[in-house]
């Protein structure tokens, strides 16, 4: 029996086979849960298809989570889906162009970034709410914010925004029985990764500092451990950052 | 199975149509994805996920920046087609 048997997940960010979502998305089938994912305008198209590469293939519902409509109606459009949602994956991030540049990014930049990429975590576990009724388990993706990055600029601001609501769902959703925690990856080459600019300066530094080593090509590792903290196998833990980064955020030098 | 280039060029222009509406008589060897079709990174995401499953093929991520003309595109699916 797998550790996601009979679960019911909503899991955001599939994008393309590449996506950690997407890994996150097969080894929950794989491990036994149902499976329902989400995408939005343009994109839907390129999740629709990227779906049928899943064991079984899953149903889409559009959410943008910027879009208040599409927040006040996924309760009831996942209810079409499921009984009842056991957990939800958190893969969704996003900053225009000028939030990475620190010193220039407007404030139009930056609260573009702090609504999609920290807000939206909020915005998603309330929406699930309704459907999640006996308990279950929240997962997000992070990259490490207690360090100012080459090039993530005011998305590394985001992410401690984001780390920070973490804590406050974690404390208000722990009476309902809900956990909240994040996985801390180091850095993947994904499609969201690659439209950072300067992405490679993380790529060619993390292998060497990282004591286990580190795959930029490999989302398993990270994918796994969302996993796990959707599993019955972390009853006790919430408002944690689970660091799956090769061992990095632990190194010195 | 190995498809002629004629073949792929045809299924290649009906998924450029589907995304973008383009006539499948406009999507020539010769065309620019970006210059002369006028087809933006997500439009192209969108053609290479439906190439790889109708041509049975996969497209790397690195690849697609070099699948500038419509014949690089039939080129790179032919070869991989084998």
């Amino acid at each position: 029996m797998g550790i996601l048997e009979g679960k019911k997940l909503l899991v955001t960010g599939v994008l393309m086979d590449s996506s950690i979502a997407f890994h996150v998305a097969k080894i929950a089938q794989e491990e036994g849960a149902e499976v329902v994912l989400t995408s939005f305008g343009r994109t839907m198209k390129i999740t629709q298809t990227i779906a049928k590469r899943l064991p079984s293939t899953p149903e889409v519902l559009e959410l943008d989570v910027s879009d208040q409509g599409h927040l006040d109606s996924l309760a009831e459009r996942l209810g079409q889906q499921v009984d009842r949602l056991d957990g939800v994956l958190h893969s969704i991030g996003f900053a225009p162009p000028g939030a990475f540049n620190f010193l220039e990014g407007t404030w139009e930049d930056v609260s573009t970034a702090l609504h999609v990429s920290a807000y939206s975590l909020k915005s998603l576990a309330a929406a699930a709410l309704p459907v999640m009724g006996h308990g279950g388990s929240i997962v997000g993706l992070t990259f490490d914010a207690q360090f100012a990055w080459p090039v993530y600029d005011w998305m590394g601001v985001a992410k401690a925004a984001f780390e920070s609501t973490n804590r406050y769902l974690a404390r208000d959703l722990g009476p309902k029985g809900i956990r909240c925690n994040l996985v801390s990856a180091g850095p993947i080459r994904t499609t969201a990764a690659k439209s950072i600019p300067g992405f490679e300066q993380f790529e060619q530094t993390w292998h060497d500092r990282a004591p286990l080593g580190w795959d930029i090509r490999d989302a398993v590792p990270a994918a796994r451990a969302c996993a796990a903290l959707l599993s019955d196998w972390f009853p006790a833990t919430t408002g944690e950052i689970v660091h799956v980064d090769g061992g990095v955020h632990a190194m010195g030098q | 199975m190995a498809q002629s280039e004629q073949e792929i060029l045809e299924g290649l222009a009906e998924i450029v149509n589907e995304e973008t509406g383009l006539d499948t008589d406009q999507v020539e060897l010769d065309k620019s994805f970006t210059d002369d079709l006028d087809i933006d990174s997500l439009s192209m995401m969108t053609i290479v996920v439906n190439a790889e499953e109708k041509f049975g093929v996969r497209i790397p991520d690195d690849e697609v920046k070099n699948l500038k003309t419509v014949r690089d595109a039939v080129n790179f699916i032919s070869n991989a087609q084998g």
